[in-house]
């Protein structure tokens, strides 16, 4: 019985860090075509989200059966939680890709405007801390789960000197505005998905250690 | 850090090979060949077997009722209200039975008296307060060599031990001690199986709840023992009211005149009377109706009395479901 | 502390003639709490159990090494009452075991042993008993029948009852549930939710969610030695020890 239930969760892991790596992909997709404002990569990200939900869907459905028909304990029960969260923190990720792909659409229209800022740190970082979020639930790493963690603040900091020097462009460019509030907000959703990876780093804590470290308490 | 759940990306599942397959398939047909051959063979064996088993019980049966058959047919004409309640006149070969049937209900009777207290405390010492060791052992030999024991050796013992050392005299006392003694092994054996077929858990739940030993003894086991020792008690006295040897030197005589009246008295018995008119009878010819027809009334009074013991007995075992 | 431990073992060794069975177990149970041992087969669970009512006393060749404390005083002293003992620790065993009686006489045993003659209160007793035990209202018309014509899940209600009309501080049970139907089981883990109320409940089972839904406590059991014991919540969300771990995720065992 206990190796049907093994079975069951090795499954379930190979599952998830497949989606891993497909939201990875999508959000690689997006910082190139940041840089890029290529708008058929954007049409693709946007195009091919229903994809992700659908695993989303498939993974969560596979859990709860799991939890159902086995009712396991301890770290196996831990472990099915985190996906469960994990997977749901992936699907937004996915979503912000997206969002970013409209914003690049948008941006894109108007051929004739500079990026002002620079996106490409931010957007390393933030994909940096995905792809370390979802090596560490790989290997159970803590330490590089803590590491996530704390790279969150810089990437906040980043947002906070896009939103200042955004600031400053508006006032200069007024009639740019409409444009400039869309390049803003491609930070900003860099900024949520730097948020969710460490939501990923943070379940892959409590899975490994039992401790629940939410909210900053660490 | 828990190792057994990493994992890398490319770990598969083990696939069943076909070659397994193939041998699981051959074995299976082995099987069925083999069943095939030889089961016409083993059908046969079995009916032979069982048909041996059924002849062996039916001979049982068959034995009984030809027994009471013979009984019967030979006998049948002696019984008669006057057999059963006159005593014996003109040497045995006409009138009654009465005292041989009084005299072998006492014996019966006292021999139970005597060997069913004994044995069921011996049995309940045995089973439930013994500790294994020597002494245990050695009790358990004695009781099984004594039932091992000839029963004309117990009448010679009833004999010098009970009649002569301790004064009684031929009489029901010594009679029925002697019997006893004869069937307390039978009592003891029938007592410790029913007491050995209670189950510990009935014992482990009494003393669960507060009870000494004795009172788990006297509240559940014995009741729950009660048909099994009845059954010892049945055999017993079956065994009691048929012996002849025991009683001949210890209780019985050819002829008394009398019905007794105390238990110095002594008596006639059904078994001792038929062996009497059987072979120093004064006219051996003449008496052997009368020899049936007693044979008759002793086969009747042993019947009756396991009857009597069986339904009781059954009775008891509706109340304990 | 002493205070709030109603039986507590001490390093308790148990020996069946040479063999060791159980090893230096130290263990406070504390009152009206649910306390589940579990572990895989003869790993002494069931043992220890009948160590705390000295139901071991009845193998000839056994042997015991250590103190177990009730209320503070150990009841393997030379001075104790077995008797008295039994009356205060009480046991419901796996097999629902009845005695061949009447319903009625089944639940007044334990009275009538202990010398209690007033008629009125053992009706009292057996009444509140049959209550306490959730079987009262399926045999309140049929106390004179034979026990043994209940059902297994009925028998074993009334065998919990026959040990609640002795008001036995500590109840002990040894897998009481396991030669019944789920619906039974249901019905007897309901009892006991409401039983710790008023009785300390120490209760041997392998089925490891019946301990976790039932138990406040859990302790681990492996091949005689205590492993760990821990809050149940605690114990199958983060069990401390690999150990503990494995058994309860079903890796060994």
């Amino acid at each position: 019985m206990a190796k049907h239930l093994q079975r069951e969760l090795e499954n379930i892991k190979k599952r998830i860090l497949s989606l891993g790596a497909l939201v990875e992909d999508r959000v690689r997709l997006a910082v190139k075509s940041i840089k890029s404002r290529n708008t058929s990569e954007a049409e693709q990200i946007i195009n091919l989200d229903h994809e992700i939900d659908e695993i989303e869907v498939e993974i969560e459905e596979e859990c709860l059966k799991i939890l159902a028909l086995h009712q396991p304990v301890a770290v196996d029960l831990r472990f099915l939680v985190a996906v469960i969260k994990i997977n749901n923190d992936l699907e937004r990720i996915a979503d912000e890709a997206v969002n970013i792909a409209y914003r690049v659409k948008t941006i894109a229209k108007n051929k004739d405007c500079n990026f002002i800022f620079d996106y490409t740190m931010m957007a390393e970082k933030a994909k940096t801390m995905l792809r370390m979020s979802l090596d560490s639930l790989v290997h159970l790493d803590t330490d590089m789960a803590m590491k996530v963690c704390l790279m969150d603040d810089e990437v906040d900091a980043f947002c906070s000197r896009a939103y200042e020097q955004l600031k400053e462009s508006i006032r200069q460019m007024p009639d740019k505005v409409g444009i400039l509030i869309n390049m803003f907000l491609v930070s900003r959703h860099l900024e949520r998905i730097g948020d969710h990876a460490t939501n990923i780093a943070e379940e892959v804590i409590y899975l490994t250690e039992g401790e629940i470290i939410r909210h900053g308490n660490f | 850090m828990n190792e057994n759940l990493e994992m890398t990306y490319n770990e598969e599942l083990p696939e069943t090979e076909p070659v397994a397959v193939k041998e699981i398939v051959k074995k299976k047909n082995i099987i069925q060949e083999s069943f095939k051959r030889v089961h016409a063979r083993r059908r046969l064996t079995q009916g032979i077997l069982f048909t041996i088993f059924r002849i062996a019980a039916m001979i049982n049966g068959i034995g009984l009722a030809v027994i009471v058959f013979f009984m019967v047919k030979n006998g049948w004409r002696a019984i008669t209200w006057e057999f059963l309640s006159q005593v014996p006149t003109d040497s045995m070969t006409k009138g009654g039975i009465l005292p041989c049937i009084i005299g072998t209900l006492s014996l019966s009777i006292g021999a139970i008296a005597v060997s069913l207290p004994i044995g069921v405390a011996s049995a309940i010492y045995l089973n439930e307060y013994a500790r294994p060791g020597k002494f245990l052992r050695i009790v358990r030999l004695g009781i099984s060599n004594l039932a091992g024991v000839p029963s004309v050796v117990f009448g010679l013992f009833g004999l010098a031990f009970f009649v002569i050392w301790l004064k009684m005299g031929e009489s029901i006392l010594a009679g029925s001690l002697t019997l006893g003694a004869l069937t307390l092994p039978v009592i003891i054996g029938s007592t410790e199986e029913a007491l050995k077929a209670v189950p510990n858990t009935y014992r482990e739940a009494s003393l669960g709840l507060g009870a000494t030993k004795w009172q788990t003894i006297y509240r559940v086991v014995l009741p729950a023992a009660t048909p099994g020792i009845l059954t010892g008690a049945i055999l017993g006295i079956s065994r009691a009211a048929g012996e002849t040897a025991p009683i001949m030197f210890t209780a019985a005589v050819f002829f008394t005149p009398n019905l007794p009246t105390s238990v110095f008295d002594k008596i006639m018995a059904l078994p001792y009377h038929i062996y009497v008119l059987a072979t120093a009878g004064t006219d051996i010819e003449l008496t052997r109706p009368l020899q049936y027809g007693t044979a008759l009334v002793l086969i009747a009074l042993v019947l009756g009395m396991n009857t009597i013991a069986i339904i009781w007995r059954a009775r008891l075992r509706k109340r304990l479901k | 502390m002493t205070e709030t431990v109603k039986i507590s073992a001490q390093h308790l060794n148990f020996y069946y003639g040479d063999a060791q069975a159980i090893f230096d177990v130290s263990l406070d149970f504390k009152p009206c709490q649910v306390t589940a041992l579990i572990g895989p087969s003869g790993c002494g669970k069931s043992t220890f159990l009948r160590c705390l009512n000295r139901m071991n006393d009845l193998i000839p060749i056994s042997r015991v090494n250590g103190k177990i404390l009730l209320d503070n005083e150990n009841i393997y002293d030379q001075s104790v009452d077995v008797v008295m003992l039994r009356r205060r620790v009480g046991m419901v065993f796996q097999k629902p075991n009845p005695f061949p009686k009447t319903i009625f006489e089944n639940a007044a045993y334990g009275l009538r042993v202990n010398g209690v003659r007033d008629k009125a209160f053992i009706e009292h007793r057996v009444e509140e008993s049959l209550k306490k035990a959730a079987i009262w209202d399926e045999v309140k018309d049929r106390l004179n029948e034979s026990a043994l014509g209940l059902s297994g899940g009925q028998q074993q209600r009334l065998c919990i009852a026959r040990a609640l009309a002795v008001e036995p501080e500590v109840v002990l049970m040894d897998e009481p549930a396991s030669a019944l139907d789920p619906i039974a089981t249901q019905k007897i883990e309901d009892l006991i939710h409401e039983l710790k109320e008023s009785y300390t409940i120490i209760i041997v089972t392998h089925s490891m969610q019946q301990a976790a839904r039932v138990s406040d406590m859990t302790a681990f059991f492996y091949i005689g030695k205590l492993i760990e014991v821990g809050e149940t919540d605690t114990l199958f969300t983060r069990p401390r020890l690999k150990q503990t771990e494995d058994y309860i995720t079903g890796r060994f065992g």
